[in-house]
């Protein structure tokens, strides 16, 4: 059924009990033209591209948990393309404008709000190395803009500008950047893609792949053997254990990141704000709790929850940076485990086994990829071949040197 | 908060601490001979087990020293403290 103003009054006067629920919980048949592993947002808008763009609906999504269950749920929500270099800001700026057209294109409300994003500077090395991004940027079709001390000043209320150790000089701001409702990402993908014919299918953990020399025919789940004419990865914290199993090595590393929401509050802040000199970063819901976080724990983790020294860290950036937070109560902290590659770029393509491809590798940043990665992806599955957006983002690249480094840190996973 | 037992000052806090990554990653011997692919393994290609992980660690604010950990990357629990060019003890395996 489409969600219409005209749905919504007749269901009104229906007493409400016309509505379906927006998608099938399938259960898995014996074989699929494509299978795509994990129902996250990454992994469904990949089915959702398939059916919608390539005409191929005989698609299943396997997600161990339920839909969305993963980084999904648990992100910070900011949507940006705000990138330097040739490799990223393309690809983020084509996911901006999937992002621009969501709600109406899925039928879905997924609460898209371009409020902006703000991250601030402190020294003049930070400007100029912000207006230099703000010009690729430029150059590359998005939109930036450099603000002085007082523009940002206009902007933001709250902040401390006499700190001595980080005085704000500036800030580099992306309007048309923003938040999202998280869970309807998933949902509105779900839907559609179910609408299209695609199968979702829960509690359904991949546990292995079938081969026969160099292509996968089957995987191997927790709820049978389903067969695979081709087989695409979106798994986020859990790539480099699914390509293990299809005997593949990945250059990443999973590790934790932790995020934080307070109490509900009265609106305070009406745009995102990172202070990157302090490893933290900023927005408040459209339920009033503001929602931050700061960088990830520094060590190899699966553990779906963080440790105290970091909850510490975000807290002395969140009151040096705005201190009347010092009043503020916490409502609920939490972790997710993703993908951290050694060039803090994303792996989306071919893997080197014939019908094998994935998306992954998003390190803190994958929830504002998410349109772009399922249409790279889809796109790269259809064609066997990938994208000119997704090109560079191979996993070619780390035997040819030709790593994405936008923070210029080294092959360190952990610096990214 | 990990407690981490530094081979040469005893257990101290987390915080005193900074995580190397993988150990035990091998330069290639021959660089002037060794393939992209070679160089792609020792530069960027990491384990990453669900489990046991054995890795680096440097005490940057006591003694400074490097040394090796085994440590359970679901639960957390350090399984042993070691010292760099030993070899990896046989815990969890
Ligand atoms: C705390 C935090 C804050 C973040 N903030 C932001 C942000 O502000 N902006 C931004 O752009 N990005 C952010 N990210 C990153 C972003 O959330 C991820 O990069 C993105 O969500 C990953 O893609 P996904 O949505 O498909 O992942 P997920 O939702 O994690 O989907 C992967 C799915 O695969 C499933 N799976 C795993 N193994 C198997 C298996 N063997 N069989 C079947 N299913 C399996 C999992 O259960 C999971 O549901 C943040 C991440 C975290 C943890
Ligand atoms: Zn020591």
């Amino acid at each position: 059924m489409r969600y219409s103003i005209i749905n919504v009054l007749k269901q009104g006067l229906a007493g409400q009990k016309g509505w379906q629920a927006a998608w099938r919980d399938a259960t898995p048949k014996p074989q699929y033209d494509v299978v795509i592993v994990g129902g996250g947002g990454h992994g469904l808008a990949t089915a959702y591209y398939l059916a919608k763009l390539h005409g191929i609906t005989n698609v299943a999504v396997l997600e161990k948990g339920w839909i969305g269950s993963g980084n999904t749920g648990r992100n910070t929500t900011i949507v940006r393309s705000n990138y330097l270099l040739p490799g990223n800001e393309p690809f983020y700026e084509h996911s901006l404008k999937l992002w621009e057209g969501m709600s109406r294109d899925l039928n879905f409300n997924v609460m898209f709000s371009q409020r902006g994003v703000l991250n601030l500077c402190h020294s003049d090395a930070q400007r100029d190395a912000y207006a230099r991004r703000g010009n690729a940027m430029l150059m590359m079709g998005a939109d930036a803009e450099l603000l002085d001390a007082d523009q940002v000043r206009r902007m933001v209320r709250g902040l401390d500008f006499q700190n001595p150790r980080f005085p704000i000089t500036g800030g580099l701001l992306q309007r048309r950047g923003g938040t999202a409702r998280h869970d309807a990402v998933a949902w509105g993908y779900a839907r559609a893609a179910s609408e299209l014919g695609v199968d979702i299918i829960q509690n359904c953990e991949v546990t292995g792949f079938v081969r026969d020399d160099d292509r996968i025919t089957a995987v191997e789940t927790s709820r049978g053997r389903i067969a695979a004419g081709k087989v695409g990865l979106a798994v986020a914290g859990h790539s480099s254990l699914l390509a293990e199993m299809a005997g593949i090595r990945l250059p990443i590393e999973s590790h934790v990141l932790q995020a934080f929401v307070s109490e509900g509050l009265k609106p305070w802040i009406d745009t995102v704000v990172t202070f990157g000199a302090g490893h933290f970063y900023i927005s408040q819901s459209d339920k009033g709790g503001l929602v931050f976080g700061g960088d990830i724990d520094g060590y190899a983790s699966y553990a779906q929850r963080g440790n105290l020294p970091v909850v510490e860290h975000v807290a002395a950036g969140a009151v040096a940076l705005f201190p009347a937070l010092g009043r503020v109560r916490l409502l609920r902290s939490w972790g997710g485990v993703m993908d951290m590659t050694p060039d803090g770029s994303p792996i989306i393509g071919k893997l080197p086994i014939g019908n094998l491809y994935m998306t992954g590798g998003w390190c803190y940043g994958g929830f504002k990829a998410t349109p772009a990665s399922g249409w790279c992806l889809a796109h790269t599955i259809a064609n066997d071949a990938p994208h000119a957006l997704n090109e560079a983002m191979s996993l070619e690249r780390f035997a040819r040197g030709r790593a994405i480094d936008e923070r210029g840190a080294g092959p360190r996973p952990n610096l990214h | 908060m990990l407690l981490i037992p530094c081979p040469h000052c005893g257990p101290r806090a987390e915080v005193e601490f900074r995580c190397g990554g993988e150990a035990h990653v091998v330069r290639p011997a021959e660089p002037e001979s060794a393939s992209d692919e070679v160089w792609r393994d020792y530069l960027f290609v990491r384990k990453s087990p669900k489990g046991v992980h054995f890795e680096r660690w440097n005490h940057a604010h006591g003694c400074q020293r490097w040394f090796n950990v085994a440590r359970d990357t679901v639960s957390d629990e350090i399984l042993a403290v070691y010292r760099m060019g030993e070899a990896p003890p046989e815990v969890g395996r």
